[in-house]
């Protein structure tokens, strides 16, 4: 397992490389963030972003077989079409790794304390939560899937 | 008792400072308790914590509820719904 909040860019196919070196891995899906339309820079809470990234991916792999993961998201200065986050997990098969990949994404919308702010022509806005994030993380929870 | 108070994002610009050691009164031992004392400051602070704007609150890193209880030595954030991914 890995968790990585940082600065750099990250390189996808490394990434997945990285968690498919065991035989018994059948499938890895994975998810890259971008940034759309505008310049923002991203905030977190070192230290209890990774606490909080790390307590979703323990949630998931007992829900699903999560053979290996890799979580990665980027703060600092970012610009349109830069990668903002990655979520990797690697499974035997695809039904566990799709499953995962989705619930940790969905919950890390909703709990990691990541706070985007946009920088437009006139100045910068803090992004507010979007009701719609919580409605993705909530659909885990009421076993619709 | 001291604690360490922590504010990110819009609070944190808001209230123009990231970080904050305050010594509270024994009677202040939660986080709705901590809250009030904050609002009674006055001035920006009240309109940070008004009770209509949504305030996230951790304790030691983990996200809490405003009726938990804090204690001496504490690390208490505040902060906006996240807006991460």
């Amino acid at each position: 397992m890995k968790i990585a909040v940082q600065r750099e860019d990250f390189d996808l196919g490394a990434e997945v490389r990285a968690i498919s070196k065991n035989d018994k891995i059948g499938a890895v899906a994975s998810f890259v963030g971008l940034v759309r339309d505008v310049r923002m820079t991203l905030e977190h809470y070192p230290g209890m972003t990774e606490r909080e990234i790390g307590k979703i991916v323990d949630q998931a792999a007992k829900r699903w077989q999560v053979m290996d993961c890799t979580v990665i998201h980027r703060y600092g200065e970012l610009a349109p079409n830069d990668q903002i986050v990655l979520v990797a997990v690697a499974s035997a098969h695809r039904g566990d790794a799709f499953a995962a990949c989705e619930f940790i994404m969905d919950y890390l919308k909703t709990r990691a304390p990541f706070w985007k702010k946009e920088h437009r022509a006139g100045g910068g806005t803090w992004v507010e939560a979007r009701a719609a994030d919580d409605q993705a993380a909530d659909r885990w929870k009421q076993g619709e899937r | 008792m001291k604690v360490k108070l922590l504010f990110f994002a819009a609070l944190r610009e808001q209230l123009g400072r990231p970080t904050e050691e305050l010594e509270l009164p024994t009677n202040v031992n939660t986080v709705a308790a901590l809250l009030d004392h904050l609002r009674a400051r006055g001035g920006e602070w009240g309109r940070v914590f008004a009770p209509n704007r949504s305030v996230r609150a951790a304790v030691n890193q983990d996200m809490v509820q405003s009726e938990a209880r804090i204690k001496a030595g504490d690390e208490v954030a505040f902060f906006p719904p996240v807006t991460g991914g």
